[in-house]
């Protein structure tokens, strides 16, 4: 078993990147494997509330953001400096989020054996 | 010490691709062991061999076809990647009721699951063209 860190830096629907990121740290917890979230940069955005992604023909992310906890993703992390710049705070978020400064991203992924940037 | 690859962008919108078969090169000459190359995302595209380079170019799915089935390696292609960009075989086409395959012999289409348990038994995991 080895413990994955799965890191998104881009916002929702501008790719699929959002998507796949999520898709992967889905398929860890599927395969039994320990797995965080860490949101950095413009990946901030995935968590705003009420996302309308119908008026652009896209599927909306939060059903699968909302089974994260269901995998036993709890933890999903944030770079505290991304979402600042972007006005956002943990409470205007769609799921609970621990904001971390660049000492803490430093420690996470060196908690981590698996990294994989999205 | 064993490896196992991520390529996460396409060979004419990156120079990853090329940087990954390079580096798989250089680990198995080096007599290190290659678990499983896995393509995700739009890293997909290296196993199209129906990517076409003008003669005095390289053909990265070609190289990466002969790179991969004469060194006997697992490759692994995200189906789910794969099928959202046209990247099909022919099992995929039946499936669909499309024509034309376009995955090349040496990867096969399968599922995320395939990457977890690759890392999970690897040394080492080495992602390329990740972050974009």
């Amino acid at each position: 078993m080895k413990r994955f860190l799965i890191i998104a830096r881009q916002a929702p629907y501008g790719s699929a990147a959002a998507r796949e990121a999520i898709e992967l740290a889905l398929a860890c917890a599927l395969f039994d494997q320990p797995v965080s979230l860490l949101l950095l940069d413009d990946a901030c955005f995935q968590l705003l509330p009420e996302h309308k992604p119908a008026a652009i023909q896209q599927k909306n992310l939060a059903a699968m953001q909302q089974s994260l906890p269901l995998y036993d993703i709890d933890k999903i992390y944030i770079c505290e400096k991304s979402m600042h710049q972007r006005g956002l705070h943990p409470e205007s978020l769609s799921l609970e989020v621990v904001p971390l400064d660049a000492a803490g991203m430093k420690k996470l992924i060196r908690e981590h054996e698996v990294v994989i940037n999205v | 010490m064993k490896f196992t690859l991520l390529i996460q962008s396409a060979p004419i919108d990156s120079q990853s691709s090329a940087t990954a078969l390079r580096f798989a090169r250089a680990l198995l000459a080096k007599g290190h062991e290659i678990e499983r190359i896995f393509f995700y995302r739009s890293g997909v595209q290296s196993a199209n061999r129906l990517a076409l380079a003008p003669q005095d170019e390289t053909n990265l799915p070609l190289e990466w076809q002969s790179f991969i089935s004469e060194n006997q390696l697992d490759a692994v292609v995200c189906i789910a990647a794969a099928i959202r960009r046209g990247i099909v075989n022919a099992a995929e086409t039946a499936r669909y009721g499309v024509e034309g395959d376009n995955l090349i012999e040496a990867a096969e289409l399968s599922g995320l699951g395939q990457l977890v348990a690759a890392c999970a038994a690897s040394d080492r995991v080495i992602t390329f063209g990740g972050g974009a």
